[in-house]
């Protein structure tokens, strides 16, 4: 049921994709109308998600300490794995969200006759995901084709580099090939390991089933039912200077349905896990420099009216009920 | 809020790169590619629609068929007339102008063929 109703769920919006580029108007309402409210929903939400998260209050370092703190000087230090300064957190954050590098920590457990527990490395989510990431980059940024005029020649040298190859004509895009196995890859991890399929919701599924539905239109509109890319580029540029206009007749149903979907996703993300996007940076857990032992945290709520009580002046205060009550003073 | 300093800095960066399209410097909507059409011949080797969309891919159908299948070399068009199935040869005949033909479209779309790092490029002050 979790993998069937997101498969369900990305079925239906392809059929009312499908539907609505056929009937008078539908054009124009998913060319025109729903990318603007998808783009603004996807700004606002993501905004508001931002500015909510920093709403919450992290009145303590909480890093999780994957290496040695700063302690004694003859212990050595791991200074990215916990940072005691800035320039440990800024490597952290840099290798996690360039390099994923805690999912590069990523393990395996598995049962063996005995019964023996073995914990092993497993890299395949990490390289997976990398490759994932890193495809769905470079193809949006390719996508910039469409929305500016002229092509910034960074996305003229990714498309170059992307379809080195020179496989067929229009040429075959090494990230297209890339990325549809590693969604399929990511997908079947949580299909085939039984411990993953537990946890696995469908919130999990509905996101890998959008993003490969939109891929896979994508591909199938550049290699099978090819659109006509100038008409294209005339609605989408258009979108991007505000003065959208669809050339009747000219852009194939697969172009629609590929929109819908993307306005699908831009609507969805800031109310889901994809808004890992935003909070990769603002993880307390890594974004902070492990330094409890050096400063003095103030809880930011605090009540400066209340002044710090020492035991001393406890004492001083309540002595003669504590003599009285049997309880041992420190001062007669 | 806590964290200002930094969070708001980095939400406006990220706007704006969101919606760089909509204030980088295009907006010239008026200069769409006008291919230019000969003026001598009528009919193509296939219909506007599709020769729109999948030229590159006849293209290609040609290329294969005649170098690795031993094709015919002669094409006919739906009305019969003949043609020959050629870039340089065919393509070129009618449409003549490579930078008023074939680039406005594509420096349109950045679409960056390579037939032109074997073919020869038509002299462009002819």
């Amino acid at each position: 049921m979790r993998i069937l109703s997101p498969f369900i769920a990305v079925l239906a919006l392809i059929a009312v994709g499908l539907v609505a580029a056929q009937v008078p108007g539908g054009q124009a309402l998913i060319g025109i109308v729903l990318p603007y409210l998808a783009f603004a929903l996807f700004l606002g939400g993501f905004a508001y998600r931002v500015l909510y998260w920093a709403k919450s209050p992290v009145p303590f370092r909480i890093p999780t300490t994957c290496g040695q703190a700063n302690s004694l000087p003859w212990i050595k230090q791991n200074k990215i794995d916990c940072p005691s300064s800035k320039l440990g957190v800024i490597a952290r954050m840099f290798l996690e969200v360039f390099l994923f590098r805690s999912l590069f920590r990523n393990t395996k457990a598995e049962m063996y006759e005995g019964p023996k527990l073995v914990y092993g490395s497993s890299k395949f989510l990490w390289l997976f995901a990398l490759m994932f990431h890193y495809c769905f980059l470079v193809i949006v940024l390719r996508h910039m084709r469409l929305f500016m005029d002229p092509v910034p020649g960074f996305v003229a040298a990714l498309e170059f580099g992307d379809g080195f190859l020179q496989i067929g004509a229009p040429v075959l895009y090494m990230t297209d090939a890339i990325f549809l196995g590693a969604i399929a890859f990511l997908f079947l991890r949580r299909v085939m390991l039984s411990n993953i399929r537990y946890i696995s919701l469908s919130a999990d599924y509905f996101p890998l089933f959008l993003i490969f539905s939109i891929a896979l239109t994508g591909i199938l509109m550049r290699y099978v039912f090819r659109a006509d890319v100038v008409a294209i580029k005339q609605l989408t540029h258009g979108l991007a200077t505000f003065t959208p206009a669809i050339v009747a007749g000219q852009i194939s149903p697969v172009f629609f349905i590929h929109v819908f979907l993307v306005c699908a996703l831009l609507i969805y993300l800031p109310f889901s896990k994809l808004m890992h996007m935003a909070g990769v940076f603002m993880s307390p857990t890594r974004n902070m420099i492990n330094n409890s032992r050096m400063v003095r945290h103030i809880n930011p709520w605090n009540d400066p009216n209340i002044k710090p009580h020492s035991y001393a002046g406890y004492e001083d205060e309540f002595r003669e009920f504590m003599k009285e009550g049997g309880i041992p003073v420190e001062k007669e | 809020m806590y964290g200002k300093g930094r969070i708001i800095p980095a939400l406006i960066l990220f706007l704006g790169v969101m919606t760089s399209p909509m204030w980088y410097k295009s907006g010239d909507l008026s200069k769409l590619p006008k291919p230019e059409k000969p003026k001598d011949y009528k009919e193509c080797v296939a219909p506007t629609a599709f020769m729109r969309t999948s030229h590159m891919v006849l293209l290609n159908q040609w290329r294969d068929n005649i170098l690795r299948e031993d094709g015919a070399r002669i094409g006919k068009t739906a009305n019969g007339t003949e043609y020959v199935r050629s870039l340089q040869n065919g393509c070129m005949k009618c449409h003549s102008d490579k930078k008023k033909f074939c680039d406005t479209c594509h420096n349109y779309a950045s679409v960056k063929p390579y037939c032109w790092d074997c073919h020869l490029q038509p002299k462009e002050a002819m």
